[in-house]
C-alpha cells in the first residue's frame, strides 16, 4: 500500500514502468520500441486490405455463432418448425437447422446475414485490394511472393464462399452443388473418380458431401487463410509499406504516422465501423432468405438461379460458352464445363501468379528494390492490359444474368446470349486499347492531374495582405531542412521525427485558398471536420 | 537524456527540430524512459504529441457523442433482444453501437493524436555480402553433407515417394467407395419399370392432358437425381420421331432425362407454344420437334430419350433404361454404340 502523500506516478511514468516489466520477461524492449514507432503511410487505398482482414475476423465471430445452432447432416427429417409453408415437408437437417438459426434462434438471422454480407464483402475487398496491388505496381520486387500469397487467399475465399453458400442444403445452393459436380466431372482422366470420391457416389452422393464441405468450410479453409494472412502480413511489416511517390517520399523512406497511437486508434476505429457496416447490412438488407426457397430436391429448379457474385464470372462463362464438346481416340470425352469452368480459371490464375515475372522479363524492373507505387497512368501498357482483362471479367459476370436482363429489358435470350458471345471477347480490347492512349495522352499533357498549388494570404509585419503561392510543399520553403528521419531498427536509440516546420512562420497565416495542398505536405493546421476526407490529405484552412 | 528533455520546455520546438536534425531525436523513446518528473508537464508542449486540429474541443465532444451514441445503442440492443429480439432493430442497434465506437475512435486518432509526417528510413533488404555468402555457406555445408551419401538420398527420395503414393490410397479409400464403375451409365429404369410421380404414385396413360408436363421416376426410386425423366404428352403439333425411336412413345407421350447435358441442371421449363425446353441454370433449349435437340445455348448433346410403352392395363412403363448415359458429359462418356452419337448433335 502507498503512502497517502506519495504522490501518483505520472501516467508516463506508469507506462515506461510497464514496458520494463514487459522486457523483464520477454526482452522484447527493441523489437517494441521499432513496432511502437513503425510508420504507417496515409493512403485510403491502404484500407482495403484492412476491409478484407477485418471482415475475416467477423466471419470467424459470426461463423462461430452460427456453429452452435447448425447441424450438418442431409439427413432427412420432417419439419415441425415454426414456419408454417414449410410445416410437414420432407428438409435436411442442414436446412432445418438453417431455418431454425434464421427464425427461431434470437439474433440467428442478423448473425447470418452478417456472416453472408461479410462474405461478399470479404471476396470484394480483396479483389479491389489485387487491382490496387496490380495497377500501382506493388507486386514487384522484393513483394512478388506476398503477391501471390494473396492469390491464394483469394482462390481460398472463392472456394469457401462457395461452399458456405453451399451448407445450407436449400434449393438454390443444390443447384449450385449439383452444377459443381458436372464441372468436377467434366476434368479428364481423374474427374468422375473425384467426383465420386468427394460425394460419395454418383450425385447427390451418399450425404458426405454437406459434412465434408463443414469441416472445410469451418476449419481447414478458415485455418489455412489465418495463416496465409499471418505471414501476408508479417512479411509486409518486414518490407514496410508502399507509397505513392512524393515530396520527401523516396525509394529509401516511408512517410507517415506512427503505429502507436495514431494508426492504432485509426485502425481500431475503423475496425468497428466496418462491424457496424455490416451489421447494418446484416440487419436492414436481407440476403439469401433460405426459407422462401425450400430444401433441395433435385428435380426442382427456378428462375434466375444465381451464385453469389464472386461466382458470377465463371456461371457467365458457363453460359455463353458455345457447345463444344469432343470425343475422342472412340472412347473419351472433354465435355463441355470444361472449357469455361476449368481451363479458365486455371488460365485466370496461372497468368495472376505468373504476372510479376512477365512483366519483369520484358522491363527488367527487378533488377532493384521496388518500394514506390506507380501512377497507373505512367505503365499504360499494365493500366490499359489489366482495365482489358477486367473488363473481360466484368462481362463474364454480366453474362451470368442474361436470363434476368433478357426479362428485365424485354429482349429476347438469343440477343442477350449473343451480345455477350460477341461483346465479351471484343469489348475488353476495345476497352484495353482506349485505357492505354488515354494513358499515353495524360502522360503527354503537362501538368495532368498534379494538385494545384494552393495560395496563402499573408498579412506583413506593416498590416498588407499578399497572396502568394503556398510553401507548404516540403522542400519549398528556401533553405527548409528535409523532415528527420526516425532512426533505424539498428539505432538503439528510438524516437519520432519532428514535425515540420511551419511555412508561414513570421507572418501571421489568414487562410489558404485552394484546399490541394501536396500529399506529404501536412503543415497547415487541420481544422476539424470533413471525416470522410482522405486520411493524408490536410483539409487546408479554407 | 533526460536532461536533453528538460532543455526542450518551453524552447522553440519547431527550430529546435530544424536545426539540430538527429540530436532532437533522443528526446522521444530516450526521455520518457529516463525523464520523469518533467514528463507530464511537457506532455502537451511535446511536439510529438501535436494534434493536426485548430479546435480539439470540438473534435473532443464529437468522439464523446459517438461514444454516447454507442453506449445507449448498445442498451437498445439489450432490451431489444431480452424482449424476443427483432431483426432490423437488431442489425440497426448493433450497427450504431458498433459504429459509435469505430467512428468515435477512428476520429479520435485522425484528430486528437499526432499525424507527423514522420519519415522512417527503409532498411535494406539484402544483407551485406558477408553475411549472403555465410549464409550460402551454412546453407551448402548441408547440402553438401547430404550429397556425401547421395545414394542414400535418392533411397530416401524412392521411400517417400512410394510411401506416398501407396500411403494415398487407404487415405482416399477410406473416404468411402467412390469407384464410380459404370455407375454413370445407367439409370434406375429397367425393362416394365413403372414411371411414377414424387410421391410415388404411378403414371396412368390418360394422366397427363395434352401439352402437359410431368416429372416421373422409376418406380421405387421417385426422388432419385439421376433418372428423372421428364414426361411430355405433346400438343398435335407434327413432331419428327428420330430414325429407331417410332415406337418409343405411345399416346403421344415423350420422356427425356431430365438433366441439361450441359452441366446436369434440371430441364425444367417447358414452352408448349414452341415445343421447347428450356434449362434455368444456363439457358439451354432444346426443340421437342426434333428429338430434344439443343438448338440454343451451351448443351452440347440431345437429352437422352427413354423409350416408354403401355401394355394395355394403363400404366405407362419404361421398355429399358436410357440406351446413352444421362446428364453431363464425363471423360469416359463412351456414346458410339448409343442411337445418337454426339456427332448428330455437334452441328449446332
Amino acid at each position: 500500500m502507498k503512502s497517502r502523500d506519495a504522490p501518483r506516478p505520472s501516467l508516463e511514468d506508469r507506462t515506461v514502468e510497464l514496458a520494463r516489466w514487459t522486457d523483464d520477461r520477454f526482452g522484447v524492449a527493441k523489437i517494441g520500441k521499432t513496432a511502437l514507432n513503425k510508420i504507417f503511410p496515409d493512403h485510403w487505398s491502404f484500407l482495403l486490405g484492412e476491409i478484407a482482414m477485418y471482415t475475416f475476423v467477423i466471419l470467424i465471430i459470426t461463423g462461430i455463432f452460427l456453429t452452435l445452432f447448425f447441424v450438418p447432416s442431409t439427413h432427412e427429417v420432417i419439419y415441425h418448425g415454426s414456419y408454417l409453408p414449410l410445416r410437414g415437408q420432407r428438409v435436411s437437417e442442414a436446412y432445418q437447422s438453417t431455418v431454425d438459426i434464421s427464425l427461431n434462434v434470437r439474433a440467428g438471422l442478423v448473425m447470418r446475414q452478417m456472416h453472408h454480407w461479410a462474405a461478399d464483402i470479404f471476396a470484394a475487398a480483396v479483389v479491389v485490394h489485387l487491382c490496387r496491388i496490380f495497377f500501382t505496381g506493388a507486386f514487384r520486387r522484393p513483394r512478388e511472393l506476398n503477391y501471390m500469397i494473396g492469390l491464394t487467399m483469394l482462390i481460398l475465399v472463392i472456394v469457401n464462399g462457395f461452399i458456405g453458400y453451399s451448407l445450407p442444403d436449400d434449393q438454390i445452393s443444390g443447384a449450385g452443388l449439383r452444377i459443381a459436380f458436372s464441372i468436377f466431372l467434366s476434368l479428364p482422366i481423374i474427374g468422375t473418380w473425384g467426383a465420386f470420391l468427394l460425394w460419395g457416389g454418383n450425385f447427390p452422393g451418399n450425404g458426405d458431401i454437406i459434412p465434408r464441405f463443414y469441416s472445410l468450410h469451418i476449419l481447414i479453409i478458415p485455418a489455412v487463410i489465418a495463416g496465409l494472412l499471418v505471414a501476408h502480413l508479417g512479411i509486409m511489416w518486414h518490407q514496410k509499406h508502399t507509397d505513392f511517390p512524393g515530396k520527401e517520399k523516396t525509394n529509401r523512406t516511408v512517410v507517415g504516422s506512427s503505429f502507436w497511437p495514431t494508426y492504432v486508434a485509426k485502425t481500431t476505429g475503423y475496425f468497428f465501423i466496418i462491424f457496424a457496416g455490416l451489421a447494418l447490412l446484416g440487419g436492414l438488407f436481407q440476403i439469401n432468405p433460405i426459407w422462401l426457397y425450400g430444401s433441395y430436391e433435385p428435380f426442382k429448379v427456378s428462375y434466375a438461379v444465381q451464385p453469389d457474385w464472386y461466382m458470377g464470372w465463371l456461371d457467365g462463362a458457363l453460359r455463353i460458352m458455345p457447345a463444344w464438346e469432343t470425343q475422342f481416340a472412340g472412347r473419351y470425352l472433354i465435355s463441355a464445363p470444361f472449357y469455361p469452368a476449368v481451363v479458365l480459371p486455371g488460365l485466370t490464375f496461372t497468368a495472376l501468379y505468373m504476372w510479376p515475372f512477365i512483366e519483369a522479363r520484358f522491363t527488367k524492373e527487378n533488377r532493384m528494390e521496388h518500394h514506390l507505387l506507380d501512377r497507373p497512368r505512367d505503365r499504360p501498357v499494365r493500366t490499359g492490359l489489366g482495365v482489358g482483362v477486367l473488363s473481360f471479367y466484368v462481362m463474364l459476370f454480366l453474362a451470368s444474368s442474361t436470363d434476368v436482363l433478357a426479362n428485365t429489358l424485354r429482349v429476347s435470350l438469343n440477343g442477350v446470349l449473343w451480345t455477350f458471345r460477341i461483346g465479351t471477347p471484343t469489348i475488353p480490347i476495345v476497352v484495353g486499347l482506349a485505357t492505354y492512349q488515354i494513358c499515353k495522352e495524360l502522360s503527354r499533357a503537362p501538368g495532368a492531374g498534379l494538385r494545384k498549388r494552393s495560395n496563402v494570404v499573408v498579412r506583413s509585419a506593416e498590416g498588407g495582405y499578399t497572396t502568394v503561392p503556398a510553401n507548404i510543399r516540403p522542400g519549398d520553403f528556401e533553405g527548409e531542412p528535409p523532415p528527420e528521419s526516425l532512426p533505424e531498427e539498428a539505432v538503439p536509440r528510438g524516437a519520432m521525427g519532428d514535425r515540420r516546420r511551419r511555412p508561414d512562420e513570421g507572418g501571421e497565416e489568414v487562410g489558404v485558398g485552394v484546399d490541394r495542398t501536396e500529399a506529404t505536405a501536412v503543415t497547415p493546421p487541420r481544422r476539424f471536420g470533413g471525416f470522410f476526407r482522405p486520411w493524408h490529405r490536410p483539409a487546408g484552412n479554407s | 537524456m533526460s536532461p536533453g528533455g528538460e532543455d526542450e520546455i518551453g524552447s522553440d520546438h519547431m527550430s529546435t527540430g530544424g536545426e539540430n536534425p538527429g540530436g532532437d531525436n533522443p528526446g522521444g523513446a530516450g526521455s520518457t524512459s529516463t525523464g520523469s518528473g518533467a514528463a507530464t508537464a511537457t506532455a502537451v508542449e511535446d511536439i510529438r504529441l501535436e494534434i493536426p486540429v485548430q479546435r480539439p474541443r470540438r473534435a473532443e465532444n464529437f468522439v464523446a457523442l459517438c461514444f454516447v451514441v454507442s453506449v445507449l445503442a448498445t442498451i437498445g440492443l439489450a432490451i431489444t433482444y431480452s424482449l424476443g429480439g427483432q431483426v432490423q432493430a437488431e442489425g440497426a442497434l448493433l450497427g450504431l453501437g458498433l459504429g459509435g465506437m469505430g467512428v468515435g475512435v477512428a476520429a479520435w486518432g485522425k484528430y486528437l493524436m499526432p499525424q507527423g509526417p514522420f519519415v522512417e528510413d527503409r532498411h535494406e533488404l539484402p544483407k551485406p555480402e558477408s553475411d549472403r555468402r555465410a549464409f550460402g555457406a551454412a546453407f551448402s555445408r548441408g547440402s553438401v553433407a547430404v550429397e556425401r551419401r547421395g545414394f542414400l538420398g535418392k533411397l530416401l527420395g524412392a521411400a517417400i515417394g512410394v510411401f506416398s503414393i501407396v500411403g494415398i490410397f487407404p487415405f482416399l479409400r477410406s473416404l468411402y467407395n467412390p469407384r464410380p464403375g459404370n455407375a454413370l451409365d445407367f439409370t434406375f429404369f429397367r425393362r416394365g419399370s413403372r414411371l411414377v410421380r414424387i410421391d410415388g404414385r404411378p403414371v396412368m396413360a390418360d394422366d397427363v392432358d395434352v401439352g402437359g408436363v410431368l416429372t416421373v421416376f422409376p418406380e421405387g426410386h421417385a426422388g432419385d437425381a439421376v433418372s428423372q425423366t421428364l414426361l411430355i404428352r405433346a400438343s398435335s403439333v407434327p413432331i419428327t420421331t428420330l430414325p429407331g425411336r417410332e415406337t418409343w412413345s405411345p399416346h403421344g407421350y415423350l420422356a427425356y432425362s431430365k438433366l441439361c447435358t450441359h452441366a446436369g441442371c434440371p430441364v425444367s421449363l417447358y414452352q408448349q407454344q414452341v415445343q421447347q425446353l428450356l434449362c434455368p441454370c444456363h439457358q439451354s433449349v432444346f426443340t421437342l420437334l426434333n428429338g430434344a435437340r439443343p438448338i440454343f445455348g451451351p448443351a452440347p448433346r440431345l437429352l437422352p430419350q427413354l423409350p416408354i410403352m403401355d401394355n394395355g392395363d394403363g400404366f405407362l412403363r419404361a421398355q429399358s433404361d436410357f440406351q446413352e448415359p444421362v446428364g453431363p458429359g464425363f471423360w469416359e462418356r463412351n456414346t458410339s454404340t448409343t442411337l445418337n452419337p454426339p456427332k448428330t448433335a455437334a452441328g449446332q
